[in-house]
């Protein structure tokens, strides 16, 4: 390696002369600082997303309006979902790829540094234009995060915001996957061929093909809204002779990839972090790849089961239904993969494999609802009811957001150059595990009993089951703070990480310095380092 | 990779992908005429088919079979007529023409123009239904308590699937935006 | 419903939680699980949830205690010594193959439910279910007789945010209505379900499904009830502000009361209504 071994992340002097302060942050092209910048970012509005999440379950605290009216709980529930997924885990998934997939195929940096920077900046602004509707009049966006007309064009002033916030969100994303498209298929260390990549990298190309496939179907969509609101179209107005049900089969095309886009990266992190701690080769490398191709490209022909209620011939009925319960066959080899994995290796259990390992209890959990809900049938009954409540959060919060906490407990040593606090990293674990399953579990009866979901109040034969449930919430929302404690003290010191960090690590990543030079594999590794994706 | 072949190999990538992006927004535009044609051939949102009296003279009549037809009526909540079908339900042969009148009613105090969309249920009937004159799609103005009588013509086709045996044809009436927008603000919410 | 009028809310809260207690018998109303319903339809697809769930349950039993094992047996704490191998093409087509059977045998049964729920031939009578914001409106298409449904009154005051009221005091808190649909047992009567303003959709559980009400268009479901009883349910589609506030009451009763019922509403409706060219 050809770098020094200094850790100055300040300036350095052999490429350009980037400002110091703010102002770094703003110009920088570093595809480690702007990997940073995607994680806080996330974080924040982890955070945000968070609070109104808290909103909704201290609402649904007691039957009976207590707090807010129901068109603020609606606001609430939209925002909610449109701050998690386009603000908290996608970009988290970006700030990932930033960080670690130079660094993993033994790159100087990502292939186009600069729209890099753009794709980060344009963020914030389309969040400011989203959140600044909370205080507008008519309140913000509270059709669902779905936005399904008629009722989306109910919306009052902030409807063009809410348009063009995720125009801005969309613009991001593209950006973000070209770069990663590019960076892989043209920056890649030589020999490092495409079936040594880390299941990672892999993951995050799929998903950035996804987004590319998907995120101007959505653009296309939320144009036709705002044209049907203020220039006299009729896409979705039956008035006009467009049809409202068209909307959901458009927007359901980008919304069933859009489901792995936030889902599959957690397949690679997992696939990395579990044969890190067993001590052993991945199982299956190659047929986890072709299962995640699998995966999406099944998601493009399922889209219709979000919506099995609106009436649709049999036969339409009958294709969505195989096409999504086949899902099951390519996601169920992964988890048995990983349980081989397992399977006569030597365990150890830091924090990143404990969310690894309830990733994959507890994501499987949210796969077998997800089967259960794809039988059409029987989604007649579960469809829109807090069962598929629980269902996504089981599949989004214990799926991908722990393995995000996971990925993030894995290679913050890497980041920071300093151990995080195993304790309290334990600690945010089990209160994390717990509060997370007494809060989404029960939600699983109250669909079935009949609650439905997007409701402000409920019955009173609910109360029991959505008490404990807010009470889980309350805890889970809590015990996030110890991840800021672990992050910051982290930052901040610690016992100084060795650059292989963890005993069984394996990759491109850890044979830097922990943390790594500003610019790393400026050179680029010797082929006989690279030892491929299984390990 | 010597940097110039780089920078060349990443815009050809960037290139490409940048097609793929405007590709398949458009592709979401083009999925509204491919939704109009896979909803003709399935009746999914359940819009009829339309024939010319030529076509009507030619369609063969199946005296053997009874099919009935029923006729739903709705009005959209912020439009301020009332309309109903002058009968419920009729019992008509495939293949002969049968005219249907509905009536519609201003109850506004001012002139309103609205339009009607058809929508039929079974959806697999929709394809089989057959009218030669209607007045949905088209503008109808009625001024301030005015009450019209409006026909449909309509032909069931010999080839509506034998486990039909009832099939719904509903009106929706909705007011068109330019009179919505003008006329005066009046609360005529569906009576309870 | 009846239970708590005689009894008073706070036998029933009682009643509650010694039901949460026993969650065998937790079934009856406010249970852990699908209700099984009234109608042939809604039994087949209580058994076909139970069988999925619990092919589910096998499943996940089988994964996890492998794991679970694996997590006790192989820790490096225990001088547990990783092997090397990491691939076996049987194994990984086995695990491939096996699912995929399991998922056949499921659709088998599910592809005759969704039949039997899309033949809507041979219906007895015709009801119109209308959605507006926020209320219902049915119309019995044969007899020419409507009504709106709204929330019930007490409900409706007991929701307002700061009401003071304590829902636990108010009869079938939010799943009360004026008006109910009445109808009669033993008919398969069919429904036709659209909307006048934005998308609703028609849920009453205990019939097994929900249907989507889309404004200019119709849909038709079905259900055939056969037994006497008040069956309850809620929209089910995001619809607006008060979406939470317009529950759905379907009143089953015997064929000869729902004769008279329709008697006397079409003798008490000054209203014209649509004429019937035919008698059925």
């Amino acid at each position: 390696m050809s770098e020094a071994a200094t850790h100055d992340d300040h300036h350095d002097d052999h490429h350009d002369h980037h400002p110091s302060g703010l102002m770094r942050w703003i110009t920088t092209t570093n595809h480690k600082d702007i990997g940073t910048l995607y994680l806080l970012f996330s974080l924040t509005m982890f955070f945000i997303g968070g609070i109104m999440a808290m909103v909704i379950r201290l609402e649904l605290f007691q039957p009976g309006l207590q707090f807010v009216d129901p068109q603020f709980f609606n606001s609430m529930t939209t925002m909610h979902a449109l701050v998690m997924i386009f603000g908290a885990v996608m970009p988290a998934w970006t700030g990932f790829a930033n960080w670690m997939i130079p660094i993993m195929i033994g790159a100087p940096d990502m292939a186009l540094p600069r729209l890099n920077n753009w794709s980060f900046w344009i963020l914030p602004f389309a969040f400011t234009l989203l959140l600044s509707t909370l205080f507008m009049p008519g309140g913000a966006p509270a059709g669902g995060w779905t936005m399904y007309p008629p009722l989306v064009l109910q919306t009052g002033a902030a409807f063009p915001f809410l348009i063009f916030a995720v125009h801005f969100m969309g613009a991001s994303s593209i950006a973000g996957a070209i770069n990663i498209i590019a960076t892989v298929f043209n920056m890649r260390a030589p020999g490092m061929t495409l079936m040594k990549l880390p299941l990672f990298v892999w993951t995050w190309i799929i998903t950035a093909f996804l987004l590319i496939a998907s995120i101007p179907v959505l653009a296309g969509a939320v144009t036709m809204l705002l044209t049907d609101k203020f220039f006299g179209t009729a896409f979705f107005s039956a008035a006009g002779g467009g049809d409202p049900v068209m909307f959901q089969h458009i927007f359901w095309f980008f919304g069933h990839p859009e489901v792995y886009i936030l889902i599959l990266p957690a397949f690679g992190i997992v696939s990395a972090i579990i044969p890190t701690f067993a001590r052993k080769p991945l199982f299956g490398y190659s047929s986890m790849v072709y299962a995640t191709g699998a995966i999406a490209f099944l998601s493009f022909i399922v889209w219709a089961h979000h919506m099995f209620t609106v009436g649709m011939p049999l036969a339409g009925e009958l294709f969505f239904m195989y096409t999504t319960i086949l899902i099951a066959v390519p996601t169920g080899l992964k988890v048995f993969n990983w349980v081989a994995t397992m399977w006569r290796s030597s365990m150890t259990f830091e924090t990143p494999m404990l969310f690894a390992l309830a990733f994959v209890v507890l994501f499987t959990i949210g796969g077998f609802s997800g089967l259960m809900l794809g039988v059409t049938p029987v989604d007649f009954q579960y469809h829109d009811t807090y069962f598929v409540v629980a269902h996504f959060h089981y599949v989004l919060v214990t799926g991908a957001v722990f393995a995000l906490m996971a990925g993030a407990y894995f290679w913050l040593p890497k980041w920071t150059g300093n151990m995080y606090d195993e304790k309290l990293g334990q600690w945010h674990f089990w209160t994390s595990t717990i509060s997370v399953n007494v809060l989404f579990f029960p939600q699983h009866f109250l669909g079935l009993a009949g609650m439905p979901r997007r409701i402000p109040d409920y019955a009173v034969q609910f109360a029991d089951f959505n008490m404990v449930s807010s009470i889980g919430g309350f805890v889970f929302g809590l015990s996030q703070l110890l991840f800021v404690m672990v992050v910051v003290k982290c930052i901040r010191g610690g016992e100084k990480a060795t650059d292989q960090v963890w005993e069984g690590a394996h990759g491109l990543e850890w044979t830097l310095p922990s943390p790594p030079p500003y610019h790393s594999f400026t050179v680029a590794p010797e082929p006989s380092s690279i030892e491929g994706g299984m390990r | 990779m010597s940097d110039a072949k780089l920078k060349q190999a990443n815009s050809r990538v960037v290139r490409r992908l940048l097609a793929t992006t405007v590709l398949m927004f458009a592709f979401g535009y083009a999925l509204v005429p491919l939704y109009n044609v896979f909803c003709e051939i399935t009746g999914l949102n359940g819009k009829t088919g339309r024939l010319t009296d030529v076509e009507a003279a030619e369609t063969t009549v199946d005296m053997s079979r009874e099919v009935t037809i029923e006729f739903v009526t709705n009005v959209s909540s912020d439009m301020p007529w009332e309309f109903r079908p002058l009968q419920s339900t009729i019992k008509v042969h495939p293949g002969v023409e049968t005219m249907v009148e509905f009536e519609a009613i201003n109850i506004a105090q001012y002139e309103v123009t609205g339009s009607a969309v058809p929508s039929v249920a079974p959806s697999a009937a929709a394809r089989y239904f057959n009218k030669t004159e209607c007045f949905c799609f088209s503008q109808q103005s009625l001024a301030a308590g005015e009450t019209k009588v409006m026909p449909v013509r309509f032909i069931v086709d010999p080839g509506l699937p034998q486990k039909v045996k009832v099939v719904t044809l509903a009106y929706t009436f909705f007011e068109s935006l330019n009179t919505a927008e003008t006329a005066p603000q009046l609360a005529t919410p569906p009576p309870s | 419903m009846t239970f708590s009028k005689i009894f008073g809310s706070r036998t029933k809260q009682a009643v509650v939680a010694a039901m949460l207690a026993l969650p065998a018998s937790a079934s009856a109303e406010w249970g852990l699980n699908l209700p099984r319903g009234v109608t042939p339809f809604s039994r087949e697809i209580y058994d076909l949830h139970m069988l999925i769930l619990g092919i589910c349950v096998v499943i996940g039993v089988a994964v996890f205690g492998v794991m679970f094992y694996s997590i006790v047996a192989f820790r490096k704490s225990k001088g547990a010594q990783a092997a090397q191998w990491h691939e076996s093409t049987v194994v990984e087509m086995l695990w491939t193959v096996a699912p995929f059977l399991i998922l056949v045998g499921m659709a088998v049964p599910a592809t005759k439910a969704l039949i039997m729920m899309e033949d809507v031939s041979g219906a007895d009578m015709t009801i119109k279910v209308t959605g507006y914001q926020w209320k219902w409106h049915y119309e019995y298409i044969e007899e020419g007789v409507e009504l709106y449904s709204t929330i019930s009154s007490d409900s409706n005051v007991a929701r307002r945010l700061d009401s003071g009221i304590d829902p636990n005091t108010v009869q079938n808190y939010l799943l009360d209505v004026d008006n109910r649909l009445i109808v009669p047992v033993n008919q398969k009567i069919r429904f036709l379900t659209t909307a006048g303003d934005v998308i609703h959709a028609w849920w009453v559980p205990a019939l097994g499904w929900k249907r989507d009400a889309v404004p200019g268009f119709i849909n038709e479901s079905w259900a055939l009830i056969d037994e006497i009883g008040v069956y309850r349910g809620q929209c089910a589609e995001l619809c607006g502000k008060d979406h939470g506030f317009m529950p759905i009451v379907v009143e089953a009763v015997s064929e000869s009361d729902y004769a008279a019922w329709i008697e006397q509403q079409k003798s008490e409706s000054d209203q014209p209504v649509a004429l019937n060219i035919e008698h059925n």
